[in-house]
C-alpha cells in the first residue's frame, strides 16, 4: 500500500457569484503519501474548504482529475464517501442528540456491526476523554468537546482516509493538543491516512507534510523541515534593554532589508533578504545594546517569504492625531466583578481589570471561554448581570450619543454593507458619528489614503479580497478619531500578513495615544499586548504583562515557555488546583 | 446482498430513530402537529362564522297597517333578522352610514293598497355592499322572507301568488346551514399542510444550515435513504395530527362524519405525501431556515387557506384564479374532506380528486429527485 492515498492533478473549480468569476482552485497538483498526515496550509479564502470538498465528491470538478484511493471522486462520489472519513469545517453536531446518540447515529450510518461497537466506543471515548459525558446533550459540550465529538463521529468506522477541515480552528490550546493526539494514534494504529486543513501556522510544524495553499494555487509541498531549511540564516532574534519590544519591533519592520519583524516573547524575530548580513542590523540608529542571535527558523517564516513574494508587503498605516492625555477621572476601561448569566448558564464569572490610556489590552482566550460576553458588555451591547462596567467614565449602556461618540467598535464579522461601494460605506459610518461637510471629506480622503483604499474606491465592500476588507473595516471604526478602541477577534481568519498589517496599525493607534481593548484567541498574539488577561470558562485565569504571565510557566527544563505553553500550564494548574 | 440489506436497514433505523429524537426534543413540532389543531378548531369552531344570523336591519313603515305589522313581524320570528324601526327613511340611511344596521326595508304608503289590488306588493331594499358576501347574503335572506310571507298571505286569502314560479327552497347536506360543518374538515388539510410542507420544510433546512448535512453527504447513506428516512417520522406526525383533527372535530364540534374511514385514511395519506415532497423541494432549494419558512407559507400555507376552496368557493373565483387553484394540491383534499365528512362516499369526486393529487405527486417527485444529489454545487 505505498500509492498515494490522495491524488489531485491540475484540478480546477470556479464558482460564479452573480456575473463575476471566481476561480477558487487554480490547478492544483498535490499527492497526499499513505499512513501520514498532510496538512493543507493557508489563510481564509484559499481554497481549503473547497479542496476537501472535491475530494468528498461534494462538488463537481471544473478541470483536472482526483483520485481517492485510487477511485475516480467525480465518477464514484458513493464508493468514495463509503470509505473516507470527514469532519467538515462547522461540524454539524446535532446538538440536541446526546454525545452516545451521536456516536450512534453515526455508527449506523457507517453501517459498523453492532457486536464491534462497544470496543469502537470505548477506545475512541478513552481518546477523547468524553467517556464522563455520554449522555450530555452534544449542544452543552465546550468548544474543544464538541470538536473532539466530531473527530469521533468521523472515527466510528476507521476510515482509510480522513478528511478534516479546521479541525482545531477557535479551539483552546489543551484541546488542540488533544486532537492532534487522537489523530497521529489513528495514524500509528490503523495506518490512517489523514489530509487535515488549518489556519495555524505553528500546526504546520506537527504535520509529516505540508500544502501551502493560497489563493487557490499551490505554493508548496515538502516535509515542514524542508520549509524551514529553505530561510537557514536568514533567521534571528534581536533584543535590546533599552527599548521597549513593541517600538524596536515597528522600527526594525520598516529597515530596508528586513523582511518581516514580530514579537516573540521579549524579543523581535526577524527575517533578513538573503544577501543582507545580520551585522548591518548595527546600523539601526540608537540602539548601541542591541543583541542579535541566530535561530533556527521556523514553518511561518518560509510562509512569509513565500507569500511576501506573492503580494504587496507594504503596511498602509495612515497618521493618526495624537489623543490629548486625561487628566481627569479614573482609568479608560474599567470592569468591576463583572458578571453575566444566561439562565443558569454562567457566561462570565466575576471579572475585574482596568486599562490605562494609549494601552494595547488583550482578552485572550478559546472559543466560549467568556470573551466575546464580556467585550459585548463593556461596548454596552449586553446589560450586566451584576458588577461594574466603565468606559471613559460611562456605562455604554445608558451613555449619551456623545460618549459613545468616543468610541469605536470593529466587529467580529465583517460588519460593513457589503453592496456599497467603498466610499459609500465610509459616508455612511462618518454620517453616523455626526460627521458632515468638509470634515467629513478630510477623513474619507484621510481613509482612503491612508489604508491605501484608493484603486478600490467605487468597488463593492463585499467583493474587496479579505485584507483590504479589514482595513476598511477597520477604517470605518476610526472614522471619527475615537479615544477608545474595542476590537473583537480582528485576526480570525486573517492571512499571516494582513495579520502583521493589522497589528503595526494596532501600535500606531496606540503610540498615538488611543486605548486599545482587543479578543484574540491566537495565543502568540498576546505579545503584542501591554496588558492582558487569559480567560477560560467565564474567569481570569491570568492577568498581567505578556512577560509576567509567560513566567508563570517558566521551569528548569523549559526556560523560554510560549504563551501557549504557559496557557496550559495555568489550565492545569487550575484543573489541579480543583 | 443480504449484509447490503441489513446495511441498509440499519442505515433507515439511525436516520429514523435520530429523527424521532429531534422531534420530541422540540417542542415546535409537537406543537404544530397537535398544538396546531387544538387552536385553529377553537377559532373556526367558535369564533369565525360565515352564518347569516340576527343580521341588524332597518325597517320604515310610511303608514303603518295590519298587513305591514305582518310583514313586520315575519321578520321578527326568523331568526335570521334583528330588526328596529325607523321614524322615516333618511333616519334609516342614516343607521345605514353608520353601520348600525345591514340594510333598510323600506314599506312605502302604497304597500297596502297595491297588495290588495292583487298587484306585487312593492317593498325597497336597500343593503349595504361594503362587504360584497355579507349584502349578498343578506339580500337573499331578505328576498326568501318577502316570498315566504307573500306565500303565506295568498294561502291565506285564497289567491294565487301573482308571481309566475313559485321558488321552493331545500337544503341539503348542511340543512341547518352551520359554516363550521364544511369549515373543520378543510381545516384538516390546513393542518395537514402545517406538518408536510412548513415544518418538514424548515427541518430539513436547518440540517443544511447546521452543516448536518454535509455531513450526512459523507457517509454511505444515499439520498433516496436519507430522505425518505427523513419523511417518514413527519408523515406519521402528520397523518397523527390528521387523526387528532379528525377526532376533536367529530366528538367535540359534533361535525357529522358520513363517509369512510379507509376513504379518509387514504386521502389524507396521499395528500401528505404531496405536501412532504412540496417542503422538501422548498428546503432543498432555499437551504436556509428562515426563507424556507418564509417560501413554504407563501407556496402551501396561504394557498391552502385562501384558493382551496376551505372558505372562499372557487368556483366564484375569476376564470385565472381557478387555473391557478389546479395547482394547489390543499384544493383536492379540501374537496374530498367535505364531501367525507358532510355528504358520504362520492366516489366520483373522490377518484377524481385522488387522481389529482397522484398526478401532482408524480411531478413533485420527478422534480424532487432532479433537485436533490449528494453535492454542494
Amino acid at each position: 500500500m505505498n500509492d498515494p492515498a490522495l491524488i489531485l492533478r491540475d484540478v480546477r473549480k470556479r464558482f460564479s457569484n452573480g456575473d463575476k468569476e471566481i476561480l477558487a482552485l487554480d490547478g492544483v497538483s498535490i499527492e497526499v503519501k499513505p499512513g501520514s498526515v498532510t496538512g493543507l496550509i493557508g489563510p481564509d479564502g484559499a481554497g481549503k474548504t473547497t479542496l476537501m470538498r472535491l475530494c468528498c465528491g461534494l462538488l463537481q470538478l471544473d478541470g483536472g482529475a482526483l483520485e481517492v484511493l485510487g477511485m475516480d471522486a467525480a465518477n464514484e462520489p458513493a464508493a468514495v464517501q463509503a470509505v473516507i472519513g470527514y469532519m467538515p469545517q462547522r461540524f454539524g453536531l446535532y446538538e440536541d442528540l446526546s454525545v452516545q446518540e451521536n456516536l450512534d447515529l453515526y455508527a449506523d450510518l457507517q453501517g459498523v456491526p453492532l457486536s464491534a461497537r462497544e470496543a469502537r466506543y470505548a477506545r475512541l471515548m478513552q481518546m477523547t476523554g468524553l467517556a464522563p459525558f455520554t449522555r450530555r446533550l452534544a449542544g452543552k459540550l465546550s468548544g474543544g468537546m464538541k470538536q473532539k465529538l466530531g473527530l469521533a463521529c468521523a472515527l466510528v468506522r476507521p476510515p482509510a482516509l480522513l478528511l478534516l477541515d479546521e479541525p482545531t480552528v477557535g479551539v483552546d490550546p489543551v484541546s488542540r493538543r488533544e486532537l492532534w493526539q487522537i489523530v497521529y494514534s489513528q495514524v500509528q494504529e490503523a495506518g490512517m491516512s489523514v489530509l487535515l486543513s488549518t489556519a495555524y501556522l505553528d500546526e504546520a510544524e506537527r504535520c509529516d507534510e505540508v500544502v501551502l495553499l493560497h489563493q487557490g494555487k499551490v505554493l508548496g509541498q515538502a516535509p515542514p523541515a524542508a520549509f524551514s531549511q529553505e530561510m537557514q540564516g536568514r533567521t534571528w532574534e534581536v533584543s535590546s534593554e533599552r527599548v521597549p519590544v513593541r517600538r524596536l519591533q515597528t522600527t526594525l519592520a520598516r529597515q530596508p532589508g528586513i523582511i518581516d519583524a514580530i514579537i516573540n516573547g521579549d524579543r523581535v524575530h526577524i527575517i533578513t533578504a538573503p544577501d543582507f548580513p545580520p551585522e548591518a542590523i548595527n546600523l539601526l540608529p540608537d540602539t548601541a545594546d542591541l543583541q542579535i542571535r541566530a535561530v533556527p527558523p521556523r514553518f511561518e517564516d518560509a510562509f512569509i517569504d513565500r507569500l511576501g513574494d506573492t503580494e504587496d508587503a507594504i503596511q498602509a498605516t495612515p497618521e493618526i492625531r495624537q489623543v490629548e492625555k486625561r487628566e481627569t477621572g479614573g482609568q479608560p476601561i474599567e470592569v468591576e466583578n463583572l458578571e453575566r448569566h444566561f439562565g443558569s448558564f454562567i457566561a462570565v464569572k466575576k471579572i475585574s481589570f482596568s486599562v490605562k490610556q494609549g494601552e494595547i489590552f488583550g482578552l485572550l482566550g478559546a472559543n466560549g471561554a467568556g470573551k466575546t460576553t464580556t467585550f459585548r458588555m463593556l461596548c454596552g451591547l449586553l446589560p450586566v448581570s451584576s458588577g461594574k462596567v466603565s468606559v471613559a467614565g460611562h456605562d455604554l449602556r445608558s451613555a449619551s450619543a456623545r460618549a459613545r461618540g468616543r468610541i469605536g467598535y470593529m466587529a467580529q464579522k465583517f460588519s460593513l454593507y457589503g453592496n456599497l461601494t467603498v466610499t459609500q460605506n465610509l459616508r455612511f459610518f462618518s454620517a453616523a458619528y455626526n460627521l458632515h461637510g468638509q470634515a467629513q471629506k478630510q477623513r474619507i480622503h484621510w481613509a482612503l489614503e491612508g489604508f491605501e483604499l484608493e484603486p478600490y474606491a467605487d468597488t463593492n465592500a463585499g467583493t474587496l479580497p479579505l485584507g483590504y476588507k479589514q482595513r476598511l473595516a477597520f477604517a470605518a471604526a476610526l472614522m471619527h478619531e475615537p479615544e477608545i478602541l474595542f476590537l473583537d477577534e480582528p485576526t480570525s481568519g486573517v492571512d499571516p500578513l494582513a495579520r502583521r498589517e493589522f497589528w503595526a496599525r494596532t501600535n500606531a493607534l496606540a503610540e498615538a495615544g488611543v486605548t486599545v481593548l482587543v479578543t484574540t484567541h491566537f495565543m502568540e498574539e498576546a505579545d503584542y499586548c501591554d496588558h492582558l488577561v487569559i480567560m477560560a470558562e467565564g474567569t481570569v485565569l491570568a492577568a498581567g504583562t505578556p512577560h509576567e504571565i509567560r513566567a508563570m510557566a517558566r521551569t528548569l527544563d523549559h526556560p523560554e515557555p510560549s504563551m501557549e505553553d504557559a496557557f496550559i500550564t495555568l489550565i492545569q494548574q487550575q484543573e489541579g488546583g480543583k | 446482498m443480504k449484509t447490503q440489506r441489513a446495511a441498509r436497514a440499519m442505515r433507515f433505523k439511525g436516520m429514523i430513530h435520530k429523527e424521532w429524537l429531534q422531534i420530541l426534543r422540540d417542542p415546535s413540532s409537537i406543537a404544530i402537529a397537535f398544538l396546531m389543531p387544538v387552536v385553529l378548531l377553537f377559532l373556526f369552531g367558535y369564533g369565525v362564522s360565515l352564518d347569516a344570523r340576527s343580521i341588524p336591519i332597518g325597517f320604515v313603515i310610511d303608514q303603518p297597517d295590519s298587513n305591514s305589522a305582518s310583514f313586520r313581524a315575519s321578520f321578527d320570528h326568523s331568526g335570521f333578522f334583528a330588526p328596529r324601526s325607523f321614524g322615516s327613511i333618511q333616519e334609516a340611511q342614516q343607521a345605514l352610514a353608520e353601520r348600525r344596521i345591514d340594510g333598510i326595508i323600506w314599506l312605502r304608503s302604497n304597500f297596502s293598497s297595491s297588495l290588495l289590488s292583487g298587484e306585487d306588493a312593492p317593498i325597497a331594499v336597500r343593503v349595504n355592499a361594503v362587504d360584497a358576501n355579507q349584502a349578498r347574503i343578506t339580500q337573499g335572506y331578505i328576498q326568501g322572507a318577502w316570498l315566504a310571507w307573500m306565500n303565506q298571505y295568498a294561502a291565506r286569502h285564497g289567491r294565487d301568488l301573482p308571481m309566475p314560479i313559485a321558488l321552493e327552497q331545500r337544503v341539503w347536506f348542511n340543512a341547518a346551514l352551520i359554516s363550521r360543518h364544511y369549515l373543520v374538515p378543510g381545516l384538516v388539510a390546513i393542518i395537514m399542510t402545517l406538518t408536510g410542507s412548513l415544518l418538514t420544510a424548515m427541518v430539513v433546512a436547518r440540517e443544511w444550515e447546521r452543516g448536518t448535512m454535509e455531513a450526512l453527504m459523507v457517509t454511505p447513506l444515499n439520498m433516496q435513504e436519507m430522505l425518505i428516512g427523513k419523511l417518514i417520522p413527519y408523515f406519521l406526525l402528520g397523518m397523527g395530527g390528521m387523526l387528532f383533527t379528525v377526532a376533536l372535530a367529530v366528538w367535540q364540534f359534533e361535525v357529522p362524519f358520513r363517509g369512510s374511514f379507509l376513504a379518509l385514511l387514504g386521502a389524507s395519506a396521499l395528500f401528505m405525501l404531496v405536501a412532504l415532497a412540496l417542503g422538501l423541494l422548498i428546503s432543498i432549494v432555499s437551504k436556509n431556515q428562515f426563507v424556507a419558512g418564509q417560501i413554504a407559507i407563501i407556496v402551501t400555507f396561504l394557498p391552502a387557506f385562501i384558493l382551496s376552496g376551505f372558505i372562499f368557493d372557487i368556483h366564484s373565483m375569476p376564470q385565472a384564479i381557478q387555473v391557478v387553484t389546479l395547482a394547489v394540491p390543499a384544493r383536492y383534499l379540501v374537496s374530498i374532506l367535505q364531501s367525507l365528512f358532510l355528504a358520504g362516499d362520492v366516489w366520483p369526486v373522490y377518484w377524481a380528486n385522488m387522481g389529482a393529487m397522484a398526478i401532482l405527486l408524480v411531478m413533485l417527485t420527478v422534480v424532487v429527485r432532479k433537485k436533490a444529489y449528494k453535492r454542494l454545487d
